[in-house]
């Protein structure tokens, strides 16, 4: 019985050992937890926050900066004493306020009493200047200065987005954990797209400390230190005046006007109607603005020129003649009776040449351009030729840039679309379809579906005779900078650039003696241009869409304009874009009448 | 003669202790060790230092403990064990304070705690009284005696609100056992202890009501149905649902607040992580960071900077963590259990009573040292001060441990003239 008992010991010893051991090993080795929170205990990461680049317009004028603004941190563990009354005295809260923003602090996630952790955001200049003496009153509390986005201008608020703190979505998304939460981030326009240009690099120190929160030297030396780099300044294609000019023009409508310089496919212009003031959506009122602005029945946070897919219209025509010609089906000198029996058309004429056609935008005269590019009786069945030649169709018209996304420098573009077989024998469930049942597209009508930059971009074309650059808003990235490289290569359409010399003809036609006549010639200055009159449910009224190259040789700048329920084209659009043109070409405009019709909106 | 008795001593637990003291003191230096301060391991002004100086007169209480008469320890036990007791009663009078507790008494500038050595004292008097002519372990007299001997001076500790060093004292029920008292006492303790801490795992005791019911009755129904045997099962059961009931009398009323949360800390640190279980999960954090290899000597950053409270003292265990990591902590488990199997192995080679028992009593109080000490770094005991021996930083518990020790040594060394001597 004795040796059991001494037995018993040595097993107790033993086994005290074994588990110690056993446990010790699942602590340290096997769950690296305890390491990491021995970081955070005692690593203190200084983040400098750099500067957020500027945005500038193309003659230098400064579109957004950086203005301070302070956030109050606090490190819990150091705030004793704490004087709750002297704190809700300087701050000018009440004791339940106070007492309600310490219970939501500690609910946070990421709330660690010996880290600094954002107690106030974004206390303005003049808080701050009330605080910033009394401060040293308050233990554990400090000031970390920011930049907030301002704006020096009401316009361009759709182009530009706008700066909030990252969202849980975006964070989780964030694979490279560049951000972390409280950070501002770009969320939509030039500040989302550019946000890793703009935003430059955050330097980060690192320090040790002890447990009660005091700095003990830096860690490793320094050798993981990083120094900060501000974010690079943008320039835009934008030309101020003349987008500031645009919106006027826009106001109280809703629609949206692109303008493109064809030589280098910088837009000009860009303006989504109706907007809202960026001015809005920054500094401490952002969360309160922000709910107006996105629950407003007008959705000014909708960027028409990208994110609006409409039906073209008779603008649409242009690229229906190029494709034509490169197809051989007609020629310039083709005529077709203007048989009012198959398709409704208007204005005065009977049987026009190609550039008739297209400055009195006759629907027959397309009607039976598209009949014979899609049934060119390649095959003997009617629904296979027409499967054919809608395939060859569609090749043409999406070298455009038609149907897909042209790869903008703005987030939430929309591709429009352009049919393709495969596309209707969906829609027919069944590959019984043929001309007939398409015939529609020969006027810009039925499933197309187009976005007001890519009609400015097909205008942009035309002025180049037969090539684009992809439009983009910034020329350069840096002060000395270029624009990202994609937007320094040419895309040519597959139409010979000989036939585009027709195209402009027509167009001149159009502005001097056609549709667009009356409203959108000007006296010293050509412009090439053609009106679109969109369908729409009635009783609502017709969309206005007009687009426009000028001056006719050297192009300097071409547009489009889509007013939505706005009557015919050659009145709201064309008026617009010859104003715009006006305003950019002359640096005035010369027509106050002209520019009163506009205002009104009337468009009768 | 003299050379005789050096050689006769245990060289192998003399190696353990050297390298015990010894990487204890590394590892004191470690914690007060500040880069920019560029202090060196020998500063007096430093732990370290004054560690050294301990280690050093610990040195020359062996040279005294060796040079001693064999007799003088047995002869002694009593007058010493009288002497301890009045220490131990004037501690709280003329004691001076220190950190909290008067367990200190001073001299100058130079304090000593009575209850480091009380544990030896205790140890010697016990063995004293197991040795006595006609004892005999299953005598209820002599039993009374026995926890008389331990109580006296545990209810003077516990006067000092040294809570941990009293508990030591419990450690001699072991003791007893090994000399032949019956398993029941410990079988009652241990079982109440698993109860007790059962009722604290399990959030509602009604299902620990229904499982001793549960399992009353099967006892009841598979064996024989008799009266006497279905009264004993009954009463049993009663018995440990009293102690089910009486978890939340003890917890709230019985245990001052601390304890309370030093309970509730072991039971769930992550509740108030900087409130009652700050010390456990920071002492978690810095073992836990040392990974396999450890940050290396000198580069712990939660031990130095503060993190851990008590450090070079009860937790003197998280820096070997820290800086050294699963390979050091194994090293020093290790050490431990080596020395503990010494121990017993000792103590069973004793041909005489009184050495057996007192190297019992030294066993009992390590092992109570070893596992509560580390235990509660690691989060499984709730946390008691008590220091690690001959690791933790203290003039008072190192002497008291070597003094414990060597007496061990320079009594076994003797073992074989005892023997001619009956």
């Amino acid at each position: 019985m004795n040796d059991a008992r001494k037995h018993l010991l040595n097993v107790l010893v033993v086994l005290a050992g074994i588990v110690f051991i056993v446990k010790l090993f699942f602590i340290q080795v096997a769950d690296n937890k305890y390491a990491q929170l021995a970081d955070s205990n005692a690593l203190l990461r200084e983040v400098e926050y750099p500067v957020r680049g500027l945005i500038y317009d193309r003659h230098g004028e400064l579109i957004v900066h950086n203005s301070p603004e302070y956030d109050l941190y606090v490190v819990v563990k150091d705030t004793h004493p704490f004087d709750s009354a002297r704190f809700c005295h300087v701050f000018d809260m009440t004791r339940e306020q106070l007492c309600l923003a310490f219970r939501e602090l500690k609910m946070r996630k990421e709330y660690k009493p010996f880290k600094p952790t954002l107690f106030l955001k974004q206390l303005s200049n003049v808080d701050f200047a009330k605080i910033q003496d009394r401060l040293d009153e308050l233990p554990g509390f400090f000031i970390q200065a920011r930049t907030t986005r301002s704006y020096s201008t009401p316009s361009l608020a759709n182009a530009l987005g706008y700066v909030s703190e990252i969202s849980k979505e975006q964070l989780a998304r964030d694979s490279l954990k560049l951000y972390r939460q409280g950070d501002y981030i770009g969320q939509s326009g030039i500040e989302q797209f550019y946000e890793a240009e703009l935003s430059g690099t955050r330097g980060v120190r690192f320090k040790l400390r002890n447990a009660k929160g005091i700095v003990q030297g830096s860690f490793n030396k320094g050798k993981f230190d990083t120094l900060s780099r501000p974010g690079l300044d943008l320039i835009t294609g934008i030309d101020l005046k003349l987008q500031q000019y645009t919106e006027l023009l826009m106001k109280g409508k809703a629609g949206s006007a692109v303008a493109i310089e064809p030589a280098t496919g910088e837009i000009l212009a860009l303006v989504s109607g109706p907007s809202y003031d960026p001015g809005l959506l920054t500094g401490k009122d952002f969360s309160a603005n922000f709910r107006l602005v996105s629950a407003d029945t007008n959705k000014p946070l909708f960027n028409r020129a990208l994110m609006a897919q409409y039906r073209p219209g008779s603008i649409f025509k242009i690229a229906q003649a190029m494709t034509a010609l490169q197809q051989g089906v007609i020629t310039p000198d083709t005529r077709i009776r203007c048989d009012r029996s198959v398709i409704a058309c208007h204005g005065r004429h009977t049987n026009e040449d190609l550039r008739g056609a297209i400055a009195n935008s006759c629907n027959p005269y397309f009607h039976q351009v598209f009949r014979r590019m899609i049934q060119k009786g390649k095959a003997d069945d009617p629904f296979t030729d027409s499967h054919l030649g809608l395939a060859e169709w569609h090749a043409h018209i999406e070298s455009f840039g038609f149907g897909k996304k042209l790869g903008v420098d703005l987030p939430n573009e929309k591709e429009g679309l352009i049919p393709t077989p495969r596309y209707y024998d969906k829609a027919y469930r069944s590959t019984a379809w043929k001309f007939s049942n398409i015939f529609s597209l020969s006027i810009g009508e039925g499933e197309n579906l187009v976005v007001p930059l890519q009609m400015a971009n097909f205008a942009a074309t035309i002025a180049n005779r037969g090539f684009f650059y992809t439009p983009h808003m910034v020329k350069a990235v840096g002060q000395d900078g270029k624009p990202l490289p994609q937007f320094l290569e040419r895309h040519y359409t597959t139409i010979d650039s000989s036939f585009f010399n027709v195209a402009v003809d027509a167009m001149q036609e159009v502005v001097e003696s056609g549709t667009a006549s009356y409203r959108a010639k000007l006296q010293d200055i050509v412009i090439c241009g053609k009106t679109g009159t969109v369908q729409n449910e009635p009783p609502l009224k017709d969309h206005a869409v007009f687009i426009c190259f000028a001056p006719r040789e050297n192009p300097k700048i071409a547009i489009a304009v889509y007013v939505e329920d706005a009557g015919f084209g050659g009145r709201a659009a064309a008026s617009i874009a010859s104003l715009m043109i006006e305003k950019y070409l002359l640096g005035e405009t010369q027509r106050p009448l002209m520019e009163a019709y506009v205002l009104a909106g009337k468009f009768d | 003669m003299r050379r005789n008795e050096i050689s006769n001593l245990d060289w192998v637990t003399i190696l353990i202790y050297l390298m015990m003291v010894a990487m204890g003191w590394f590892n004191i230096y470690a914690v007060v060790y500040d880069e920019a301060a560029g202090r060196s391991i020998w500063d007096l002004g430093l732990n370290s230092g004054r560690q050294l100086i301990f280690i050093g007169a610990s040195f020359i209480i062996i040279m005294v403990i060796v040079i001693m008469d064999l007799r003088f320890y047995e002869a002694f036990a009593y007058v010493g064990y009288g002497f301890i007791v009045i220490l131990l009663v004037l501690v709280p009078v003329i004691g001076k304070e220190v950190g909290g507790n008067k367990a200190w008494l001073g001299i100058g500038s130079f304090g000593v705690q009575p209850s480091e050595f009380a544990k030896f004292i205790t140890a010697l008097a016990v063995a004293k009284y197991i040795a006595t002519v006609g004892f005999k372990m299953d005598n209820f007299r002599n039993q009374a005696v026995l926890f008389f001997i331990i109580g006296l001076p545990m209810a003077l500790i516990l006067l000092q609100k040294d809570t941990g060093t009293a508990l030591v004292f419990t450690s001699f029920i072991l003791v007893f056992y090994r000399e032949g008292m019956s398993p029941f006492l410990i079988i009652l303790g241990v079982g109440a202890a698993v109860i007790f801490i059962l009722t604290l795992l399990v959030p509602n005791q009604i299902y620990l009501y229904a499982g001793v019911a549960v399992i009353a009755l099967v006892i009841i129904l598979l064996g024989k149905k008799k009266a006497w045997r279905i009264a004993w099962v009954t009463l049993g059961a009663c018995l440990i649902s009293g102690v089910i009931a009486s978890v939340d009398y003890v917890i709230s009323d019985v245990l001052k607040p601390h304890q309370q949360n030093r309970i509730k800390a072991l039971i769930n640190p992550d509740a108030d992580p900087l409130g009652y279980g700050w010390n456990v999960t920071q002492s978690k954090i810095a073992i836990g960071s040392g990974g396999f290899w450890g940050k290396g000597f000198l580069e712990g950053t939660q031990t130095k900077f503060d993190f851990v409270p008590e450090q070079s003292t009860d937790f003197i265990f998280c820096t070997i963590g820290e800086e050294h990591g699963w390979v050091g902590t194994f090293l020093v488990v290790s050490l431990f259990v080596a020395l503990l199997l010494r121990i017993v192995h000792l103590a069973e080679r004793q041909k005489n009573r009184f050495t057996r028992a007192y190297a019992y009593g030294v066993l009992v109080i390590f092992f109570f040292h070893f596992t509560i000490n580390i235990g509660m770094t690691i989060g499984l005991f709730p946390v008691i001060g008590i220091p690690l021996p001959f690791f933790s930083y203290g003039g008072s518990s190192l002497w008291g441990f070597t003094v414990l020790l060597f007496v061990l040594l320079k009594l076994d060394s003797h073992r074989g003239e005892v023997l001619q001597r009956i």
